[in-house]
């Protein structure tokens, strides 16, 4: 029976060549360092610029290059000019994990902006910590990449000293929605559904526990493919838990489709995530079914805060396609925090970075813990860990085909 | 268990899509014993046809109205596509190796992908399809959307007339001869070239149509939508008995049906609820292939054939 054997072939084959095709790679750009005189620094950028997440990925690389445009017209540190090298991950954490190999063989880079995805900056963290190369991450927020795998038990352990973000972490993501839910929306019970990916189940297992916590009740719980499209079963199950609303810990392009289709079953309940479901591409994929559903954001809302006005005016000015999405004000910090690393790198060292490449990286990524100052999301610092020393938060209701700030706080666990 | 109407419907639903899909992959291979793997990407041009269509008409047409144009350059371009595979692709290499064909296939498969990426408006993230607007169906227990009202229509209608056509028609009797024996046919005086193009289209037809009731169930249209349909619909045809026109639409609801009552019931078995749930449903709907095809190599309703490959 060869032709059995072939069709089990042919499957075997048509899977691995699937998934290679996952990671194709995208050529260099071939673009030397300009610049007459001084130093070129460059900084690396890893999001995913194409693809399903790319209207978030792209909003970080404009936001970024918009940080090193204006750093080098108001010649922020003398004698040095900026480059931004943005490399696309396709939200695949193997693609990342290259991506960070070539930035850390690139000996111009002296920090890297980036990833989107959590479990893409988990699978490059040790790329960068191996060559003492500064990485801030505007999105990241699952809590294991500064504070380690137990954190959940108060064990607090940082793996990575060369790893900084500028977003707030799920650990208070997930219990700040769960307050307002029961708190404010007396929403007493809850479908929760995550991805099990690194940042979705993350993120709805904070938001169960504060939730279970708090005396509300968990009525059911389910797991889905990223991937999927057809949730008609899981909205079936949804409807007929009786649910007050679905949490739903993941990404837009399966968090918009699973909304829409359990609003499809009848059930009118709105469905509430995490920051990877606040972008506008949730609410033109879900349309109308988007409305009443609520996203949380780490930050406050950037059009409420003065420091970000300057950020919208230029953003607006510099006539970029896509909008700065979630991340975009997160993205400038982390571009900028960067910038001040190697600025009080400079100043230390008699006006200019030291010759060699791997003492510089070290002397940045050192300077990065005392890196303070106003940016566009509020205070920017860093604690013991890495993480942000800002824990202000929002959520977002979609209101007329918009999200509206709902409410604004300081997380207080 | 109350909402086990609901979940069969779902189900079938789900089912007659993923069957659509492969009379594509069952067609081919019944005739050239090729798999067209690139077959997912000609259901994911046929979706984008309907909505190139769509943004053709002018604002505030009515969908139902728009439709019929929809289905049309749908049909077109999904027939179009898939005339052209058999013609520059796989037709060169009608002699050569097995695994050539296969190879072509799957680089055809990625190429029509990226095409669709780099060249269509925005196509490098979901572009939303349009929906009919209204409240749902209600039949007793059950209740559909709207928009799966012409998938409940046109599943039927395609199978009947498909069957109508290979048993009636001449063309579908001179298919039938082309795939019990093409060198015998050929000697009859069927141009063999002729019916598999015919194949080609037909299953094309059909993948466009389903690539319709895609966009209208889940909103949106997106370059990367064939893959997992494809690999579905393929596991469909295969469950069904490769080859075989009906058994791809019956291979695709015992799918659909496994799938979705895999995430609604498998996780409460107690000591099961590790294994249930939207996540399982696709290890489940494996199980269940891997289990017919131990006890039926043939698949459900295909034929033992020994002279073949």
């Amino acid at each position: 029976m060869r032709h059995r054997s072939l069709l089990i072939l042919t499957t075997a084959v048509t899977a691995g060549a699937l998934t290679l095709s996952a990671c194709g790679s995208r050529d260099d750009d071939g673009e030397d360092g300009g610049g007459g005189g001084g130093t070129t620094v460059v900084i690396g950028l890893d999001a995913p610029l194409t693809g399903d997440l790319s209207a978030l990925g792209i909003g970080i690389e404009n936001s970024a290059e918009l940080a090193v445009k204006t750093a080098n017209e108001n010649e922020e540190v003398e004698g040095v000019t900026f480059e931004l090298e943005a490399l696309d991950d396709v939200a695949q954490a193997q693609q990342g994990q290259q991506n960070a190999t070539k930035l850390v063989g690139n000996e111009d880079v002296m920090g890297v902006v980036g990833p989107l995805n959590s479990d893409v900056g988990q699978s490059m963290q040790k790329v960068f910590a191996d060559a003492d190369l500064v990485q801030v991450s505007p999105a990241n927020t699952n809590p294991a990449l500064t504070q380690g795998e137990n954190w959940q038990s108060g064990d607090k352990d940082r793996p990575f000293d060369t790893y900084f973000r500028t977003s707030t972490t799920d650990a208070i993501q997930g219990p700040f929605a769960a307050q307002y839910l029961y708190n404010e929306e007396k929403l007493t019970k809850v479908f929760v559904i995550d991805d099990k990916k690194t940042y979705g189940a993350g993120l709805a297992g904070t938001f169960a526990k504060e939730f279970k916590n708090l005396g509300g009740k968990v009525v059911g719980t389910d797991h889905v493919n990223p991937d999927d499209k057809d949730f008609s079963a899981v909205a079936t199950k949804v409807k007929n838990s009786g649910a007050d609303f679905v949490y739903y810990g993941g990404e837009y392009p399966a968090g918009a489709p699973l909304a829409a289709q359990v609003k499809e079953t009848g059930a009118k309940i709105p469905t509430v995530g995490g920051d990877a479901l606040f972008s506008g591409e949730y609410i033109s994929l879900a349309k109308k079914n988007a409305e009443g559903d609520i996203a949380s954001a780490v930050g406050a809302p950037l059009e409420q805060l003065d420091t970000a006005k300057q950020f919208i005016k230029n953003y607006e000015a510099a006539g970029y396609k896509d909008a700065y999405e979630a991340y975009g004000g997160y993205s400038y910090d982390s571009t900028w925090a960067i910038i001040q690393a190697v600025k009080a790198v400079v100043e230390e060292n008699d006006g200019e970075l030291p010759g060699d490449t791997d003492e510089a990286r070290l002397a940045i990524t050192e300077a990065m813990q005392g890196v303070s100052f106003e940016g566009v999301t509020g205070s920017v610092a860093f604690d013991e860990y890495g993480d942000t020393t800002n824990k202000q938060l929002s959520l977002y209701q979609v209101q007329d085909g918009k999200h509206v700030p709902l409410t604004s706080g300081e997380f207080e666990g | 268990m109350n909402d086990l109407p609901q979940q069969l419907a779902n189900g079938l639903l789900l089912g007659a899509l993923y069957g659509l899909i492969a009379i594509g992959y069952t067609m081919v291979y019944g005739i050239v014993q090729l798999l067209n793997f690139a077959h997912g990407e000609i259901f994911m041009i046929g979706g984008f046809g309907a909505l190139t269509m769509w943004l053709w008409m002018p604002d505030g047409t009515n969908l139902a109205v728009a439709l019929p144009l929809m289905i049309l350059m749908a049909v077109a371009c999904s027939v179009l596509v898939a005339v052209g595979a058999e013609r520059f692709a796989y037709r060169p290499l009608r002699g050569a190796p097995r695994l050539a064909p296969l190879i072509t296939a799957i680089g055809l498969s990625i190429a029509l992908q990226q095409a669709i990426w780099a060249w269509y408006p925005d196509a490098t993230k979901a572009r939303p399809f349009p929906e009919f607007t209204g409240s749902r169906i209600e039949l007793g227990s059950v209740s559909i959307q709207r928009g799966d009202l012409y998938l409940l229509i046109a599943a039927p209608v395609c199978m009947i007339a498909l069957g109508f056509f290979v048993s009636k028609t001449r063309s579908g009797r001179a298919m039938q001869a082309t795939s019990q024996d093409p060198d015998t046919a050929k000697l009859m005086g069927i141009n063999t070239d002729r019916i598999i193009v015919m194949a080609f289209a037909i299953g094309g037809a059909f993948a466009a149509i389903a690539a319709i009731a895609h966009g209208l169930r889940y909103g949106n249209v997106d370059f990367r939508m064939g893959f997992i349909a494809g690999l579905k619909a393929f596991t469909a045809a295969v469950l069904g008995g490769i080859g075989n026109i009906y058994g791809a639409m019956i291979g695709g609801i015992v799918l659909g049906v496994a799938e979705a009552m895999a995430t609604a019931y498998v996780g409460n078995i107690p000591g099961m609820e590790q294994f249930g749930g939207g996540s399982w449903k696709d290890v489940w709907a494996f199980v269940l292939l891997i289990l017919v095809l131990l006890l039926r190599p043939q698949g459900l309703l295909g034929e033992r054939v020994s002279d073949r490959a």
